[in-house]
């Protein structure tokens, strides 16, 4: 046993000693960044004076909201205010998956969601790869010009203009009565909705979406194209060879970006296009939201409706970015 | 280079591709401004289907004289101008410190700053902050609860970080001190920046009606977004058209007309800035592509 303490004694001697080394470190070092951290506030304070604004109002309108988001689990009575409300646990979260409405509002929400990914997403790269073809270069200002056009128009204007097409006795309806068709009620009908909202969508959006594909395009070096026209490569096997994996980081970042929101479907369009008889395919839970909340004014239950909502955004674009990492090199972090 | 067969073929379907695809989105454009120059009997009837028919300015001059219109496009007009200039001045506020590389807690302030694109409170819990701030139906909800965005913020600050450093250390060590620097030296040196902020913040005021539909209630503060709404979309045009002698007929027609006309007031300060918009808004999404 002496022995035993005897050959531990020095080992442990060194622990001490490395112990009280490392702590002294660390307080040297604790003491280094204060004295750094004194030192840039004393030199760059007038920096930190021009933050203080921006840092107040992300505090109170982007964090205290966050703190606010507890009253998806109170019963919120004004008069008690937040902190005073009583707490009632997942009882509006229960309130909601038992609703009839759940199912619909998913259903929509997705629906709308991964339509909307699966067209309005590939359409802008092919504009992309076939504006980069154009060897006129008048031509391709002008394809510009007039694709990149919709998208400073307001969503109140898209969709009244969409309205005004769409009418029983509009453009669209006329041409179908030229061909001797019958007049569809394109507005009010809720297997339509969707349609409409994607391709509208499209319309507005593919120019502008074409454009950051356009730029890694004009990035991509020409001796390498040169390289395979010599190799007798037609142009459409350079632009599959070539061209689409010159951009493919682009469109992954991209579709991350996209396919992590596919559930956060945008309130303002929905709303404008929603009406009472296509709502069984137009509800989604933005505009739940929006009417259980601000209209009805059941304040806690639709915060609950809409943290499960952020939620789900949160951990599908988590999700996505693992897959996407798995998969491709290329991720968001 | 001489194309061989099939990229000739290639090429032909390229350039019809694009036309069409180009028609397709300029003819309902063209359709509307017609439409609003027409007369509209023939716009319901069909007859106009490219070029105005019966050129009349007629349903401008109804729009003109909409009290509603006018108003929300004044109103518009005021949220525009003082929201852009506070976000620009927010945006530079955050994006300039955020650039100095020798700013201590950098790192930290940008996270926490870049965290509300991922997660927010949502709808309710802002609603009843803004409500207990005593902020709706106010002038300010319309400006100070979108103050700044992080997306622009970056932008900013990618374009500061590549102006030379050296041009601001020769400065300090001259000593001018931070203001100064900003002042003289980074802003000037940031035009197409900011105009390209500019651009993007005050489309983004003039076109968007969420803000307003959720926080205000006197129709005399909606801006223009809202006062259309009511026109196009829920169709409220009654008291338009009630203080003419026309026939039930011809009222119905006017309104079709006024729609139109009111569609293209709406969009003429962008049709107007459209060749600015364009240069600018490319130049904008390429200096934030450098950092996405």
């Amino acid at each position: 046993m002496t022995n035993m303490s005897e050959s531990v004694a020095p080992v442990e001697k060194f622990e001490t000693y490395r112990k009280k080394k490392l702590f002294k470190n660390r307080q040297n070092a604790k003491k280094k960044t204060w004295v750094e951290w004194r030192k840039s506030v004393r030199k760059n304070w007038e920096l930190y004076l021009l933050l203080t604004p921006v840092i107040l109002y992300f505090l109170i309108f982007h964090y205290f909201p966050l703190y606010g988001l507890q009253i998806a689990f109170k019963d919120f009575i004004a008069t008690k205010g937040i902190l005073g409300s009583p707490w009632v646990g997942f009882k509006h979260f229960e309130r909601f998956f038992d609703s009839y409405y759940f199912w619909r509002l998913i259903k929509n929400t997705v629906g709308i969601g991964v339509f909307t990914l699966a067209v309005s997403f590939p359409i802008p790269i092919v504009l992309a790869l076939m504006l980069n073809e154009v060897k006129s270069l008048r031509f391709k200002k002008f394809v510009q010009t007039v694709v990149y056009a919709p998208h400073f128009l307001s969503t109140v204007v898209v969709v009244g203009m969409l309205l005004l097409f769409l009418k029983t006795d509009g453009l669209i309806n006329q041409v179908i009565r030229l061909f001797g068709g019958a007049p569809i009620d394109f507005i009010t009908e809720p297997a339509l909705f969707k349609s409409l909202y994607v391709f509208s969508d499209v319309w507005q959006t593919m120019g502008w979406s074409s454009i950051i594909y356009i730029a890694a395009l004009a990035a991509v070096d020409p001796s390498q194209h040169e390289a395979a026209m010599i190799d007798g490569a037609s142009r459409f096997q350079r632009i599959i060879h070539i061209n689409i994996p010159a951009i493919m980081p682009t469109i992954v970042i991209l579709f991350i970006l996209n396919a992590g929101s596919v559930m956060a479907v945008g309130f303002e369009k929905v709303y404008l296009m929603q009406n009472a008889l296509n709502m069984s395919s137009s509800d989604v839970i933005s505009t739940f939201v929006y009417r259980s909340g601000i209209l009805e004014a059941q304040y806690s239950f639709s915060a609950a409706v809409g943290l499960f909502n952020s939620l789900i955004n949160f951990f599908m674009l988590i999700m996505v970015n693992h897959i996407a990492k798995k998969v491709n090199e290329t991720s968001l972090w | 280079m001489r194309d061989s067969n099939t990229d000739r073929t290639f090429n032909i379907f390229n350039y019809v591709f694009l036309t069409i695809v180009a028609l397709l989105v300029i003819y309902p454009l063209l359709f509307v401004i017609s439409a609003s120059l027409s007369n509209p009997q023939y716009v319901v009837s069909g007859e106009m289907w490219l070029w105005p028919k019966e050129f009349t300015l007629d349903a401008y001059d109804k729009v003109f004289k909409n009290q509603d219109i006018i108003n929300g496009f004044m109103n518009t007009l005021k949220y525009t101008v003082f929201g852009t200039v506070l976000n620009v001045v927010m945006t530079i506020l955050a994006a300039y410190p955020l650039s100095r590389r020798d700013l201590k807690g950098r790192g930290v302030i940008m996270a926490f700053i870049i965290f509300t694109i991922f997660f927010s409170g949502g709808l309710i819990p802002t609603y009843l902050l803004i409500r207990d701030l005593g902020m709706l139906n106010t002038f300010w909800v319309m400006v100070i609860p979108n103050a700044v965005a992080v997306w622009n913020i970056i932008i900013m600050r990618t374009f500061f970080q590549s102006i030379p450093h050296e041009l601001q250390e020769s400065a300090m060590i001259d000593g001018c001190g931070n203001f100064r620097i900003l002042w003289n030296i980074v802003l000037p040196l940031s035009f197409p920046v900011i105009a390209v902020m500019v651009l993007f913040y005050s489309v983004g005021h003039w076109n968007s009606y969420f803000q307003a539909l959720i926080y205000l209630q006197d129709q005399d503060k909606f801006p223009l977004q809202l006062i259309l709404r009511q026109i196009l979309i829920k169709g409220q045009t009654d008291d338009m058209i009630q203080t003419t002698s026309e026939s039930f007929l011809a009222q119905q027609l006017s309104v079709e007309g006024l729609k139109y006309a009111v569609l293209i007031v709406a969009n003429l300060p962008m049709l107007m800035l459209y060749p600015f918009l364009q240069r600018f808004f490319v130049k904008g999404v390429m200096i934030g592509s450098l950092k996405g």
